[in-house]
């Protein structure tokens, strides 16, 4: 196959698989959701000119009106105004923890399937300690480690998500090296790096996508967890699962004050589960459950 | 079967070294002396010098490592920093409460998420179909804790029909058991609708209806017995989402389990009852996913000779 011919096929392969997804109507509802998540997340300060974190007790705990659609928090702050910065913090843990994810487990993903031998037992041993503790619960224990804030929680997530894109890279690599490509590659001297870049990682490339917009709504999930724990991004910056927190006291007189957050982390996490969902069932039906 | 079972007990062993050694270097990842954390702040100098050399802090790494090991071995995990009481007699308290509830929301789970699997299976692409794989992606999106809340605004408040949070009766064991068992319905229910699709298009179902058994007959015994190794095996991972999921509940409805005891110790820098919680949590989640195997490995033969 020649290189004008492979474009060819692969572009006839994007076309399908595109038609595919705008077919698929769930999909397409999460990529609106996802759509208006990026755009609040973007034009945040134009959506809400006023500052979210500044506390205007005389106006605390107000039920939701005209004035304030979501109603206020136990400080007085518009819930709207927390909710619609909280997307731009949310945004920022789901792309840093991918991050992580990608530049950690994916490389080492590719050595491992790739080599074989002694570095993918040492790698593969690692990659089953992880796994053995449930994502949640790693991402917790590492927070003991490093400590709350911003930062941490994105490192502790990150980490817990690097062994599962170890073993995806991985099974895809064990079958992608034995193609006859690879072999004309190394038959011409190509190497290792050239062949690991050029000729293996694009072909493992679909399901590092689908389990990135996966990913990305158990980001957001885990990171609105801690918070919610206490043990996240920490007050006043405004994080949906801290709101969800400490509008927890506030259950029984002001329920919306809980209850709005979470609607908000529900419809990120559906976009990209929808999203995903369709990529999988467009791009690579064998991974469908 | 002995050999299997054999196979994979010994297949567990580098996973527990990993864990043991996870656990070691975590108190010595943390800024400063690991006695003066595993003491508490409130230690005097005596307290830390004693701890220090209870736990051969003042030996090699190598030397201080197996002392760890032989006191894990023994469940020695040392004493809570913050109440004083043996970190194992703290995670006794707790545990029978975690398992509780996790086992029956794994229970409500698969009563709830295997029938719709195979309702949805059976008549794809109809609108009970759409209803019930609406309903578990809704179910796998939703925040547990948020979950939570709402059905206590709900049956707490709004209704009054159940209690808030707390132990003491089977009513309390309601609410925080659904809420957990909601979160992973979504995927049992998915995953029993996949693996039925499959089963369903195969040709020994073609010749069971051409039999003239039983629709029903077809799908439970012919169809469902098939697809059960898939979901058994979704039943055992989805117990990790569990146990996480149960750190965010208990938290919810102030139920005093593991996960529970886990968040209070996170925030009070307890180390040796996260240490401890940690290596249960962990232990919890090999055992099940090992007797998920081994269950598996009984009732398929071709599992064991793979």
């Amino acid at each position: 196959m020649t290189e004008k011919e492979g474009h060819i096929k692969y572009a006839g392969q994007f076309r399908r698989s595109w038609a595919k997804l705008k077919r698929n109507r769930a999909a397409l509802f999460g990529g609106v959701l996802l759509l208006a998540y990026l755009f609040t997340a973007l034009f945040a300060p134009l959506l809400y000119p006023g500052n979210p974190s500044a506390p205007n007790l005389i106006k605390s705990l107000e039920r939701p009106s005209l004035e304030h659609l979501l109603g206020t928090d136990e400080l007085g702050r518009s819930i709207m105004g927390r909710i619609i910065y909280g997307s731009r913090v949310s945004l920022l843990i789901a792309v840093g923890v991918i991050a992580v994810g990608l530049l950690v487990g994916v490389p080492l993903g590719l050595v491992s399937g790739y080599y074989r031998g002694k570095v993918d037992f040492i790698i593969q041993r690692v990659t089953d300690t992880m796994l053995a503790f449930p994502g949640f619960l790693l991402a917790l224990a590492l927070v003991a480690v490093l400590g709350v804030g911003l930062k941490n929680t994105v490192i502790s997530i990150g980490i817990s998500m690097v062994p599962i894109y170890i073993r995806l890279v991985r099974g895809c690599t064990l079958s992608v090296r034995e193609e006859v490509y690879v072999e004309a590659a190394r038959a011409v001297g190509t190497q290792d790096r050239g062949i690991l870049l050029r000729h293996i990682l694009p072909n493992v490339m679909i399901p590092i996508t689908i389990q990135t917009s996966l990913g990305m709504g158990m980001a957001i999930l885990f990171a609105a967890g801690l918070g919610f724990l206490g043990i996240g991004v920490q007050p006043p910056t405004p994080e949906w699962g801290a709101m969800l927190g400490s509008g927890r006291v506030y259950l029984f007189c002001s329920p919306h004050v809980a209850t709005f957050p979470g609607i908000a982390i529900f419809l990120a996490v559906l976009g990209f589960n929808l999203l995903g969902d369709g990529l999988r069932d467009a791009l690579d039906p064998r991974f469908r459950i | 079967m002995l050999q299997y079972v054999i196979k994979r007990l010994l297949s567990t062993i580098p996973v527990l070294i990993g864990i043991s050694l996870l656990l070691f270097f975590m108190l010595r990842m943390l800024p400063g002396d690991p006695a003066q954390v595993l003491a508490g702040q409130m230690a005097t100098q005596e307290d830390i010098s004693l701890i220090r050399h209870q736990l051969g802090l003042d030996r090699p790494i190598h030397v201080q490592y197996a002392f760890f090991l032989s006191r894990l071995v023994r469940f020695d995990l040392g004493r809570s920093a913050r109440t004083q009481n043996p970190v194992t007699a703290e995670i006794w308290a707790r545990l029978p409460n975690t398992v509780l509830l996790a086992v029956v929301a794994v229970t409500l789970a698969c009563i709830f998420g295997i029938p719709a699997g195979i309702i949805s299976a059976v008549r794809p692409y109809t609108l009970i179909d759409y209803v019930v794989t609406s309903a578990a992606i809704f179910g796998i999106s939703m925040p547990v804790f948020w979950l939570g809340l709402m059905l206590v605004v709900v049956f707490s408040v709004i209704l009054q029909w159940l209690p808030a949070g707390g132990t003491g009766s089977w009513k309390h064991v309601i609410l925080p058991s659904v809420t957990l068992a909601a979160f992973v319905v979504a995927f049992i229910a998915r995953m029993t609708r996949s693996s039925m699709i499959e089963v369903l298009s195969q040709d020994y179902m073609t010749t069971a209806r051409s039999k003239g058994l039983k629709e029903r007959v077809v799908i439970i015994k012919h169809a469902l017995k098939n697809a059960l190794i898939p979901i058994i095996t979704v039943i055992g991972l989805q117990f990790g989402l569990l146990l996480g999921g149960a750190v965010l509940t208990e938290t919810v409805f102030a139920w005093p389990g593991l996960g529970r005891l886990i968040v209070d110790s996170i925030l009070g820098r307890d180390y040796p009852v996260i240490q401890g919680a940690i290596l249960v949590f962990g232990l919890l989640y090999i055992f099940v996913n090992l007797a998920v195997d081994l269950f598996y490995a009984w009732v398929d033969p071709r599992i064991r000779y793979d």
